[in-house]
């Protein structure tokens, strides 16, 4: 195992660039791109408004120095203050509402993966028949689905039409259980409130399945590519050979192996996971970042605003690095 | 001689009008369906019936002989607004996937030719881009730019600048490399020509795939600036936007201002990706199955 | 004896939007206990899906279309899925061509042999393994590196793994397609060596498949000598090299280098197969045959019996060893 953690190390260094590269074009873009305190005032303001602003912010100093005061602050995990709302710091919101987004996230991804692998099994399996054609349709349908679009239809028929679930919110009112996580679902179970686990359930049911769906459809066409070409390789006959099970063949050989270039995937769809669940909280009035950022750009609030992106920036980097790791972990040919 | 071969290609056309692969047909329905939102977008002020942007009848009335798909919170007609969103759709894809496309390949060509440390420091800013979330970038850049077609155009545009960026710039690395370069090289060929008799050309035969692709993911991406009130300023016809607005009578089962504009985003996804898929299994039959 | 094997106008088809090819098209030949059979012909002859169909792992657009297929005196072609399962790898087992790739990735070679034991052996995992060791020793890997993972074997100690995989329950027959040819000559012969001795040690009956009719040469006891689809000479292997029947034999034999005959003129054979969807009416062969007459353009030959033991499918023998 003494490689796999040399192997960590290493990534670990390679991620230390990006992450200043990436630190450096959010800065560029609130910066140079726009101007911030015409984003905050919306250009007509009067003179001293502007030099308030522009001195709260420090944006009267040379554009290097407020690069490296933007470093300086960041390392010391300071993002700032919010510009409205008794100017809480820019950390406790985002602490304050990523539980929620985290929740979606896993409950979704949860979803699609499971959507995805087995219809992507059966497609593969039935290579050339009638589910394989389906699925694949499935798979490019899905990837043109509009999230808030999904969103609406399933709010319609469950919410409008069925009155079975409910089409906003993450809890019903003054259910919130007590914060231990900050996700409902566990800290609801763990103070054995049932009253709220179960709201909290019906409350993720929605927006779960919209972010779920339309991300399945990359897992089914990646899972079925991949299986097809492992289950033509040699190994995989071989163990038809062998008098393995169907069972063992399928999941055991064939899927862990086509499963590492899924997972590499994984990686680069987080992005797309983040997105998704950015439309799908406002869709859905869903407490998380989403709705934080969307929320905050209606108001002008450039400092939130530059928070949250930079927190995104980090836990993009974060996940493909861990990704990574995991990759090592399953493919002994990656350690050496 | 003249005779079989006009036959030739009559017998191709007409193969290819009526496929017997299942990709065939994915190609075939993705541009009929792309073909009409286009025709839609053009002849629109003929199609539409009413005024888009016009008060013509109640407000929210339900879809009828008079108005087919209804009216919206305004009073406008709901079928003449996504007859006119098709031309902001098409307008801001059309620019977004222009300026991505003409950046993305210029900056690669250029950085994958010259090499160096130039071509490190760029190709590390575009792979940062590629790796950030894109819809949170262009949402960012949407806010900080103010709304307007170009604007709008620009926001998406980023995107997709370090796709073709990284496309190209690894297709020119290895081509750099190949023998015809050295040949024109050895033959005192200027560098600028090199780049655009000979790279280019080569790296364009396969942009059409990647192009018809980021179209449809410019789509979605345009539908959620309008979504979020970052894209064009009202009242222009605008599928996103208009969503949005149909959301807020959703609890009182008022769905048509909300669902027709949500419908022709995703066909117009639909018809680039298809379109883009059928293309990348017909021009790359090594990844046929 | 009783036969070990025996395949009764076995047909393979392969359903292409082309039509059907056939890639097996009429076989029949047999086999004893313990005995080599050398399964020679060129690539496309159909050889390598008569394997696979002998363990009926054909797959689909592939389908054995009829025949019998006799495996100790039952006829395996009926059976089903759940049947013929306990047979792979327990009766009969197959090596594989390419070493480099029959070998899971992500397995440890020890797990391998541990899984295939299991399967087939209700036994604990301890002694599993312990067998596993055995095993390793058996075909040359020191048992300890039993953990290591595919990877980090060169190609002869992989298809040394594949061997101890295949001989692991004491299969009564083992299949081998190719399954020396992507290693080099000297590996090659090891190999082969390794192979005749488990073949004893196990009494085993090997079919062995190949192109390389001097390699086949130094383990086969009968040749079957395949051309388009079909077996067009069957015969114990001392019989086939001494005077080959077939003009396709003679034409293959003639076509290998001989050290001891070193002035011999280097024969090759013309011509190309022929398209197995619509192969041509009368003998396969006849395009490409030095002996070709009227007859054998319009009728396919039936496959003659000259000795007992001795089958040959053209018209120039008609059941004496003379020609006619």
């Amino acid at each position: 195992m003494a490689s796999l953690r040399v192997y960590v190390i290493r990534r670990v260094l390679v991620a230390i660039p990006m992450i200043f590269i990436l630190l450096g074009i959010v800065f560029f873009i609130m910066r140079v791109v726009g101007d911030p305190v015409s984003a905050i005032l919306g250009g007509h303001a009067p003179q001293e408004q502007i030099e308030r602003i522009k001195e709260q912010l420090g944006l009267n100093k040379p554009i290097l120095f407020q690069f490296f005061d933007y470093l300086g602050q960041l390392l010391r995990g300071d993002l700032g203050r919010s510009l409205i709302w008794g100017q809480r710091p820019v950390i406790s919101e985002i602490w304050d509402h990523f539980p929620a987004t985290l929740e979606l996230s896993i409950c979704a991804f949860l979803v699609s993966i499971l959507v995805g692998i087995f219809t992507g099994i059966i497609a593969a399996t039935n290579f050339g028949r009638f589910f394989d054609h389906a699925f694949r349709l499935y798979g490019i349908i899905t990837y043109g689905l509009f999230i808030p679009w999904i969103g609406i239809m399933l709010q319609l028929i469950f919410g409008v039409y069925l009155g079975v679930l409910p089409i906003g919110g993450r809890i019903g009112t003054l259910m919130e259980p007590e914060t231990i996580t900050g996700l409902y679902v566990l800290d609801s179970l763990l103070t054995l409130n049932m009253e709220s686990f179960i709201s909290a359930i019906r409350h993720l049911i929605l927006p779960s399945l919209t972010l779920g769906i339309y991300l399945s459809g990359i897992y089914t066409r990646l899972t079925r590519t991949h299986l097809i070409e492992v289950l033509n390789k040699d190994f995989i006959k071989s163990a038809w050979a062998r008098g393995l099970p169907k069972r063992t063949v399928i999941f055991k050989h064939a899927l862990k192996n086509a499963f590492i270039p899924i997972l590499t995937m994984m990686g680069l769809q987080f992005a797309l996971l983040l997105v998704g669940a950015v439309l799908t909280e406002i869709t859905f009035s869903w407490p998380g970042m989403g709705t934080l950022l969307f929320e905050r750009i209606t108001y002008r609030d450039f400092t939130t605003v530059q928070g949250i992106i930079v927190f995104f920036a980090l836990i993009v980097i974060t996940v493909s690095l861990l990704v990574d790791v995991i990759y090592a972990y399953i493919d002994p040919r990656i350690r050496y | 001689m003249k005779y079989s071969i006009s036959r030739f290609i009559v017998s191709n056309i007409i193969k290819n009008i009526f496929p017997r692969k299942g990709t065939e047909y994915f190609v075939l329905v993705g541009f009929i369906l792309v073909l009409l939102i286009i025709l839609m977008a053009i002849f629109a002020p003929f199609i539409a019936p009413y005024d888009p942007i016009k008060k013509v009848g109640e407000i929210l009335e339900r879809p009828s002989g008079k108005f087919l798909l209804g009216t919206d919170g305004l009073g406008r007609d709901v079928l003449s607004r996504i007859i006119f969103g098709a031309r902001t759709a098409v307008l801001v894809t059309f620019l977004a996937v222009s300026i991505s496309l003409s950046f993305g390949v210029l900056l690669g060509l250029l950085s994958g030719y010259t090499g160096g440390k130039f071509d490190t420091v760029f190709s590390l800013v575009m792979d940062a881009m590629y790796s950030f979330p894109g819809l949170i970038l262009a949402i960012v850049l949407a806010a900080m730019l103010g709304p307007g077609i170009l604007n709008t155009a620009m926001a998406i545009a980023v995107i997709y600048t370090p796709t073709y960026f990284r496309m190209v710039r690894g297709l020119v690395l290895s081509l750099k490399e190949s023998l015809f370069v050295e040949a024109a090289r050895a033959i005192g060929a200027k560098d600028r020509t090199i780049v655009f008799k000979y790279i280019f050309p080569n790296v364009i035969s396969s942009i059409p795939i990647v192009l018809s692709l980021n179209a449809a993911d410019a789509v979605l991406t345009l539908a959620a600036l309008s979504f979020l009130g970052l894209g064009l300023p009202a009242p222009t016809p605008d599928w996103g936007f208009d969503l949005r607005a149909g959301h807020a009578y959703l609890a009182s089962r008022i769905w048509w201002p909300s669902t027709f504009p949500g419908l022709m985003i995703v066909i117009l996804t639909l018809g680039f990706s298809l379109l883009g898929e059928g293309l990348n299994e017909i021009l790359n039959p090594e990844l046929r199955r | 004896m009783k036969n070990l094997l025996t395949i009764q106008d076995l047909r393979v088809y392969y359903y292409l939007r082309e039509g059907a090819v056939r890639a097996v098209d009429g076989v029949s030949f047999f086999m004893k206990r313990g005995e080599t059979v050398g399964l020679v012909g060129e690539s496309g002859s159909g050889k390598s899906t008569l394997g696979l169909s002998i363990l009926k792992l054909v797959s689909s657009p592939g389908k054995i279309v009829s025949g019998k297929i006799l495996f100790n005196g039952n006829d395996i072609a009926g059976w089903n899925e759940k049947k013929m399962r306990l047979l792979r790898g327990s009766r009969i087992s197959m090596v594989f061509q390419d070493p480099m790739t029959s070998l899971n990735p992500l397995m440890r070679i020890e797990e391998h042999l541990v899984e295939t034991i299991r399967t087939h052996q209700k036994i604990p995992k301890a002694e599993a393994k312990k067998k596993a060791s055995l095993l390793l020793n058996e075909v040359g890997i020191p048992p300890e590196r039993g953990g290591d993972y595919p990877h980090q074997f060169s190609g002869g100690m992989r298809q040394r793994i594949g061997i101890a995989l295949a001989i692991a329950l004491n299969p009564d027959l083992l299949i081998a397609d190719e399954f020396t040819s992507s290693l080099d000559v000297i590996v090659q012969f090891q190999i082969l060596n390794l192979m005749k001795k488990l073949k004893a040690s196990h009494q085993m009956g090997l079919i062995f498949i190949s192109h390389d009719i001097s390699l086949v040469s130094e383990i086969a006891d009968r040749i079957a000598l395949m051309y388009a689809g079909q077996i067009v000479e069957f015969a114990p292997a001392d019989i086939f090299f001494s005077e080959p029947l077939h003009p396709y034999s003679e034409g293959l034999l003639n076509s290998v280098p001989n050290i001891e005959l070193s002035d011999q003129k280097l024969n090759y054979i013309p011509g190309m197969p022929p398209d197995l969807v619509r192969p041509p009416d009368g003998c396969r062969f006849y395009p490409r045959c030095p002996y070709g007459e009227d007859i054998c353009r319009r009728k396919e030959p039936p496959l003659v019996q000259i000795e007992k033991e001795h089958m040959v499918k053209c018209f120039r023998y008609d059941g004496k060893k003379s020609r006619t």
